[in-house]
């Protein structure tokens, strides 16, 4: 008996991943989440089907989606994540100690829940002192703020289902409002390979350019998310990502990371040219 | 409940014209008729867009299927549960829209010369009827809420005066509700008329949902009306172009087939009569629930977006007992004049910038329409949220921004007379004291302006240039350019 965890990448692409047991299933109000066990990724998460985190490459995501932010703003202590409901992202922020707060607002209380209950490699510091999680939108929460956070990282689904809001002009515009003057906004910002991924990213780049004056798109490689090749984005109102990044700043905290360092984060704007002309297309 | 209640309750879960054309699929029957399509089969790349279930069904009038224009089987059982749902003597199953609701009313009661009693903030197809049947309109002003610059309902006083002065007036029109959710007194009207041997016609385009939501203004058959064209298409979830047409005990219900006769199609499409017989269905089985959800959602909305500031979504404290005898609190209707915008701009903004498009946008007001198919709150936040940066981006200064909306027409001769009459063309900067032989009509929300017979005034003149330079869209003149009005010739 073989058992199969496979998703469709595009119409005639799929990727399959050899499971040894299911661990969890059920439908939320928002979504279906589901739990697995494989050989090769460890354990892993999946919302409606779509493949949210494994064990063995969440990593690249997380580090990449919190410590780019990080080593530019000079000194974020008020940040807000909205998704996010595995911790991952948590946990790389509270390695920070000149961070005060976290917000996280999570529209799917019981993705906290699963997560904290079968993936507590991420799920691990949602009970730090300084971490609040609110139950709703991202975009109800985000509107009611201004000149609030330093930074806000939105660690969203994709666009489809309950993430939906998530990638709107309004939302990115409520982001700025609730930033600070020199605040950034990191964003999960899709792939630029397979035709509908790149659709989507290319409409959020657009409308985060029109709501940020510095807009940049940064990437990584994450085995697991279609194509391997993931791609955020970098807004900001003050900070641009390369020329105010203090390296040796961040170097110093010594905090110990698997994928992101300095170097990479320079390399990592860097784009091919057909993103560049997909990005540009919109700028 | 009682046991009489549940048998009631059973009859409503069929659906005679959907049963009939599910049963017709199975049984394989070999086109030799119309439509040529052959269900789909002639057509390919329609049935590849619409799909081969839609096309399949796209069929004729035939025995098993019943005949929209003499109904004796399925489509009569239907229109017979329909009847039941709504608590009217006779429904009709309408496949030109409401306007032709509204129309099928207008021609049954009303002769030449007649004369009827209705309200200016009338949908056009309510003049237009008039045009047809060479009817007299007797125009009631609908008061203004000058703050918000909408017409509201008639006060009951106005139609006592009107029925007074026009005694031999054979009917009175009423909306229930306006497109921005004002409802007058029906009931007391609806006695005043009948006091009078009127008969009381109501246009509830947009008041479906009265028939099966919870506190929510009286539906025109429960206040004694004795028609009613209503768009099931608009809160009921039909398709497009599909309405209903309610007629009470007074009404001669075979007399009304036969003017809905004279301009109806002879091929019914049966897409658009299951979705009638299938919305009706769901509205008398989930009504309650699907418009409590409705409300919630529309209340959650309003609060949040009177919390953003500038923007004013007016409820039932409108409510003044009389031109606003209640409110319908489903509608979304906001106020964005504190904001120095145009209702109409930010309606354009929505949609440009925000994806996002909402029903109207006039001068002073929006309406987001919230519906049956609106099932959770995803959608309501992105509206709120855009409400809230367009707040943030284009807030201006709003100095002259309010304008007037109602101008009170002055009538020199029937609609149906002056659309036929004599005419030229004049410039409309000079076309003052001229009488009008054609429409002007402000789109959304479809109020005439200037409705044909009517003395063109200065203040008229300057509102429709006021109108254009807000980018409000104007339609009715032959002009498509909207510079030049056709007048009476001979008229100075």
């Amino acid at each position: 008996m073989e058992f199969w965890f496979s998703e469709k990448h595009t119409e005639n692409v799929k990727l399959s991943i050899k499971v040894d047991k299911q661990l969890y299933s059920e439908k939320s109000k928002y979504q279906r989440i589901d739990v697995f066990e494989s050989y090769e990724f460890g354990k892993f998460l999946t919302l409606d089907g779509f493949m949210m985190l494994t064990e063995k490459d969440e990593f690249i995501y997380h580090e990449m989606i919190t410590h780019v932010p990080m080593a530019v703003h000079p000194s974020a202590k008020k940040v807000l994540v909205i998704g996010a409901g595995d911790g991952g992202a948590i946990r790389e922020l509270t390695r920070y100690k000149d961070i005060e707060q976290i917000d996280l607002v999570e529209i799917d209380e019981k993705v906290v829940e699963v997560c904290k209950e079968f993936l507590p490699k991420t799920a691990c510091k949602f009970d730090d002192d300084r971490v609040n999680i609110y139950y709703q939108d991202g975009l109800k929460f985000v509107r009611k703020y201004e000149n609030e956070y330093d930074i806000i990282i939105i660690d969203s689904t994709d666009p489809f289902g309950p993430g939906e809001g998530l990638f709107t002009k309004e939302f990115y515009g409520n982001c700025f409002k609730a930033l600070k003057e020199d605040g950034i906004m990191v964003n999960q910002h899709e792939s630029p390979f397979y035709d509908n991924d790149a659709t989507a990213m290319k409409r959020a780049h657009k409308r985060i350019v029109e709501s940020f004056p510095i807009s940049r798109v940064y990437q990584a490689h994450i085995p697991t998310y279609p194509s391997g090749h993931w791609l955020f984005g970098f807004a900001s109102k003050k900070y641009h990502p390369i020329r105010d990044l203090n390296s040796s700043k961040w170097n110093e905290l010594e905090i110990k990371t698997k994928y992101y360092n300095t170097n990479l984060h320079k390399g990592a704007f860097y784009l091919p040219n057909y993103v560049e002309e997909m990005l540009e297309e919109h700028e | 409940m009682c046991i009489k209640e549940k048998i009631e309750l059973n009859k409503q879960d069929k659906a005679p014209i959907y049963e009939a054309l599910k049963e017709f699929k199975t049984k394989r029957i070999v086109p030799f008729d119309v439509p040529g399509h052959k269900r789909g089969k002639g057509n390919k790349d329609l049935t590849e867009f619409l799909g081969e279930k839609c096309l399949e069904v796209d069929v004729n009038s035939m025995k098993p299927l019943d005949n929209l224009c003499h109904p004796v089987s399925v489509i009569k059982e239907a229109e017979e549960l329909a009847a039941e749902a709504f608590g009217a003597a006779h429904v009709f199953f309408m496949v030109n829209g409401t306007t032709s609701a509204v129309q099928a009313m207008i021609l049954s009661v009303l002769k030449k010369g007649d004369k009827i009693i209705l309200p200016r903030n009338v949908h056009r197809s309510v003049i237009n009827a008039l045009i047809l049947c060479g009817a007299i309109p007797v125009y009631i002003n609908p008061q203004v809420n000058e703050r918000l610059g909408i017409s509201l309902g008639m006060s009951v006083n106005d139609v006592v005066r009107a029925v007074t002065q026009n005694p031999d007036a054979k009917a009175i029109l009423v909306n229930n509700p306006t497109y921005y959710g004002i409802c007058s007194n029906i009931k007391e009207i609806v006695r005043i008329a009948h006091e009078k041997n009127m008969l009381v016609l109501a246009d509830e385009a947009h008041g479906t949902h009265f028939y099966f939501g919870e506190n929510l203004p009286a539906s025109a058959m429960a206040a004694g009306a004795d028609m009613s064209s209503f768009s099931m298409h608009k809160s009921g979830g039909s398709l497009t172009q599909s309405s209903f047409l309610l007629c009470g005990e007074n009404v001669n219900a075979n007399y009304v087939r036969q003017v809905i006769n004279l301009t109806q199609t002879t091929s019914g499409s049966y897409l658009l009569l299951s979705s009638l017989d299938i919305s009706r269905r769901n509205l008398a089985q989930n009504g309650k629930e699907i418009f409590n959800r409705v409300i919630e959602l529309s209340e959650y909305a309003r609060e949040e977006i009177n919390q953003i500031g500038d923007y004013y979504a007016y409820s039932k404290e409108l409510i003044n007992g009389d031109s606003v005898f209640d409110f319908d609190i489903t509608k979304l209707s906001v106020n964005t004049l504190d904001l120095g915008l145009a209702g109409i701009e930010i309606y354009d903004i929505l949609r440009d910038e925000y994806d996002i498009q909402i029903e109207f946008g006039d001068i002073g007001n929006i309406l987001a329409y919230v519906s049956v198919g609106d099932k959770n709150y995803k959608n309501i936040e992105r509206l709120i949220g855009a409400l809230t940066e367009i707040k943030r981006l284009y807030k201006k200064d709003k100095s002259g921004m309010l304008r007037h909306e109602y101008i009170n027409p002055t009538v020199e001769l029937s609609p149906q007379e002056a659309f036929y009459a004599n005419k030229k063309s004049v410039l409309l900067e000079q076309s003052n004291g001229e009488i009008c032989t054609e429409f002007v009509m402000l789109y959304p929300p479809g109020i005439p302006i200037l409705a044909p017979g009517e003395r063109i005034t200065k203040e008229i003149i300057d509102y429709i240039f006021y109108a254009k330079e807000k980018g409000c869209v104007l339609t009715g003149l032959e002009d498509m350019e909207i510079k030049r009005i056709n007048v009476l010739k001979g008229e100075c």
